[in-house]
């Protein structure tokens, strides 16, 4: 009897559990991050705190593997089965918005005041997307390095200009210690060539599309700038400076902590392994080369998707994932750099005087996002291709001809994407 | 009139239904999805409505001119020469990029040739394509019948009773049952251009006299590096066709042949080649689809690079139709790569039909 009676109450537990789950509407969210496991399981504090703080929402998390999820969301789009929250690169987001796939965030703006620039995603003069995080990018060197090749300690203040960073790779080159004297980063095909490879390009005053129209690359991509941009670029490979496109995966991971590499442009995701095992690794900013010293912005960002029933649901669990604690949490588990000031001031990394603070600052100075269009992914490729070929020796001129017209083609393709 | 195949055949139709419906479904109506896409500006993701443009995908793709191209020539009429005493030609953008010539507009170098004093140059619409292309039909023209040769000898080298000889199908058969993305992940670092497999291997055969080289970042070596490593994956399963072929030759034919006093030799060219006939024309129109098909290694070890060496007509298609996001430039290529092969294969029909 008296068993039965338990049974009896646990199926009473159980209605009354039930009971409360139905009452929570669900949203379903899908992130870019499975197989990543410090990451998931911050991501999924974050979802059972939500749904614990509130009984509205119930927000399920299906993660996807990176490679991968881009290609997901666009079949998922066609098939018309989007999730209500989804999480998207920052420059990709335009093309996303602009496609119908996103809604503007419906968030108050005064909550994102203090955030990074490169961590909103606005198009169309509308908040679609926050992110939590930023990147950062910048050249790696050992302080034992600097000092033996007698070289000025760049600041943010003062950066190297384009003939102190040659001379600097001329020095590391002489002193016959290095395979190679810089490490761009060839062997990182895909979004990493124009995530850090345009900034050198804007510094030297191109870019990939014309900003005040977005409808052409002509002049922008192939003139004189670009040209001389790409000749800077070809050097680097054509005169033995940096490895170039066959450059293996392992060496650009070991390379530069191998002592092979003198200098390595790298982001700050490879930072807290690469202080692991290098003591005087020092972050130098990104060199001047006449138009001011650039770094790209944007990382993973959280958007609600267009065909959400519940947008205020969606908006009110990005709101909540937006705290400064999960900002920092994030921050400390991956190593991303936090969206805000305060958030960065309780990471053991970021915090004032923290090992990877230059990132921080990096970010507020020099960060510049990739052109803000639709257009951008195609643009994208068109131009990792265009800085392998010129890697490989193709001619300058003609092969930024070559990007230049594709560029265009795709945008009177597409009708100027909607600018 | 009923055939064979209408009368009370029901049952037959029926196990053949879901074959056919598969077929159907995923292979003809994509192809006709394909032919129409290539006619319309069909985007992968666009708000824009979908538009007929006839034939330009086409044009962009297949447009090619020449030009030709004067030296430069000083006020008095001479030929200028640089330091290396070679004339000088003005760059081909001054013409494909100047508005006098607005039918040039967008096209690209492909190749030149000196023609006397002047120099005729080959302008294409889509170079990328165009060296796509001609780099798949080299493929097809080394690999087929060189994977096919390599084939029927190991066929013949195990084609017979020895001990042990199961160990040697193994070993060749072995290749062809691992992904082939695993395989060219793995040939990736063989090819090594610092300490891969192959230059390591290279250098202590001879001493060191052997320097590095970088077979895939090199655009003299990468596509043969390729050929040569899809032969080697995919030679195990065509040898077990010929196997199954020689296997059907009778052996009475063989006997009758050595009591006849027949060399070796004389005994493939007139039993063995005779009866692998039509095992040669499986293997062959096989290896030719299998070899216009080229993706996965590409995709995995160069990407088409370096200077689009590399290029092949379906890597092209998957990089612009989900990459460029352009489905009509995608289907394009799919549906002239469709009209290749089928005429090829309508070609080796015809070489090899019964006479």
């Amino acid at each position: 009897m008296r068993r039965k009676a338990t049974l009896a109450t646990l199926a009473g537990a159980l209605t009354l559990v039930a009971g409360t789950a139905a009452a929570q509407t669900e949203l379903t969210m899908w992130y870019h991050g499975a197989g990543n496991e410090v990451e998931s399981r911050i991501i999924n504090q974050i979802v059972d705190d939500f749904n614990a703080s509130q009984s509205d929402w119930k927000v399920v998390i299906e993660s996807f593997p990176q490679l991968s999820y881009n290609d997901s969301v666009v079949a998922a789009a066609l098939a018309g089965n989007l999730p209500d929250i989804l999480d998207v690169d920052g420059p990709v987001m335009p093309n996303w918005a602009w496609s119908g796939y996103l809604q503007p965030l419906p968030i108050d703006e005064s909550v994102i005041a203090d955030f990074l620039p490169g961590t909103k995603g606005y198009w169309d003069g509308e908040l679609y997307s926050v992110g939590l995080w930023d990147a950062a990018v910048a050249l790696y060197a050992r302080r034992s390095t600097l000092e033996e090749l007698g070289l000025r300690t760049p600041t943010l203040e003062e950066p190297w200009t384009g003939e102190e960073f040659m001379a600097a790779l001329d020095a590391a080159k002489a002193s016959g210690k290095y395979e190679y004297a810089f490490d761009p980063g060839m062997a990182w095909t895909g979004e990493w060539y124009p995530y850090a490879f345009s900034p050198f390009l804007q510094s030297f005053g191109g870019d990939i599309v014309d900003r005040s129209t977005y409808q052409t690359a002509d002049g922008v991509l192939n003139g004189d700038a670009a040209i001389a941009f790409g000749e800077w670029w070809q050097s680097l490979f054509a005169e033995g400076y940096a490895p170039g496109t066959s450059q293996d995966p392992a060496d650009r991971d070991a390379g530069f902590i191998d002592g092979r590499y003198a200098f390595q442009w790298n982001g700050n995701w490879a930072a807290v392994a690469t202080l692991e095992k290098v003591d005087d690794l020092v972050f130098l900013p990104a060199p001047d080369f006449g138009n001011g010293p650039k770094i790209g912005a944007a990382s993973w960002q959280f958007g609600v998707s267009a065909t959400s029933e519940h947008p205020e649901g969606a908006a009110a669990f990005i709101e909540f994932a937006l705290q400064d604690k999960y900002l920092a949490a994030f921050s400390d588990g991956i190593g991303l750099i936090p969206a805000t000031p305060s958030a960065a001031a309780m990471t053991k990394n970021y915090k004032e005087g923290g090992p990877l603070a230059v990132f921080f600052d990096l970010s507020k100075e020099q960060a510049l996002v990739r052109p803000v269009t639709p257009g951008y992914v195609v643009a994208a490729k068109v131009f990792e291709k265009a800085l392998a070929d010129i890697a490989n020796g193709a001619d300058v001129a003609d092969t930024l001809d070559a990007a230049v017209d594709e560029i265009d083609a795709d945008i009177q393709r597409n009708n100027g994407y909607g600018h | 009139m009923s055939s064979r195949l209408t009368r009370s055949n029901r049952a037959g139709w029926g196990f053949a239904l879901p074959g056919f419906v598969l077929i159907a479904g995923f292979i003809i109506l994509p192809f006709f999805f394909a032919f129409w896409l290539s006619m319309t500006n069909q985007r992968l993701i666009s708000p824009n409505p979908t538009q007929f443009v006839g034939l330009e995908n086409y044009r962009n793709l297949l447009g090619l001119a020449v030009i030709t191209l004067e030296p430069e020539r000083g006020a008095d009429g001479a030929i200028l020469v640089d330091a290396r005493g070679e004339a000088q030609y003005p760059r081909v953008r001054t013409i494909t990029r100047s508005d006098a010539f607005p039918q040039y507009r967008g096209m690209r170098e492909w190749f030149r040739w000196q023609s006397g004093e002047n120099v005729k140059v080959v302008i294409a619409s889509d170079v990328v394509f165009m060296k796509a292309l001609v780099n798949t039909l080299t493929f097809v023209l080394v690999v087929a019948p060189t994977q096919a040769g390599l084939a029927l000898v190991l066929a013949l080298l195990i084609n017979q009773k020895l001990r042990g000889i199961n160990i040697f199908r193994m070993i060749y058969f072995m290749p062809v049952v691992v992904s082939i993305v695993v395989v060219s992940l793995l040939w990736r670092f063989i090819y090594d251009g610092n300490d891969g497999l192959l230059n390591n291997l290279l250098a202590s055969l001879t001493f060191g006299w052997f320097t590095p080289v970088d077979w895939l970042g090199n655009p003299d070596t990468a596509l043969g590096s390729i050929m040569a490593m899809s032969i080697w994956q995919a030679v195990g399963f065509h040898m077990v066709i010929w196997l199954a072929g020689l296997q059907t030759i009778s052996p009475t034919l063989y006997e009758a042949a050595e009591i006849e006093g027949a060399s070796r030799l004389q005994t493939f060219r007139y039993v063995t080649w005779p009866g692998l006939r039509n095992t040669a024309i499986l293997i062959l129109i096989v290896i030719t689809m299998q070899c216009f098909a080229l993706f996965a290694q590409i995709d995995v070890m160069t990407k088409g690079g370096p200077l689009d060496s590399t290029q092949t007509l379906v890597f092209q298609s998957v990089e612009r139709g989900y990459g460029k996001q352009d489905i009509s430039g995608g289907s394009t290529i799919s549906v002239i790569l469709f009209l290749i092969v089928l005429t090829v294969s309508l070609i080796q029909r015809w070489l090899t039909r019964e006479r």
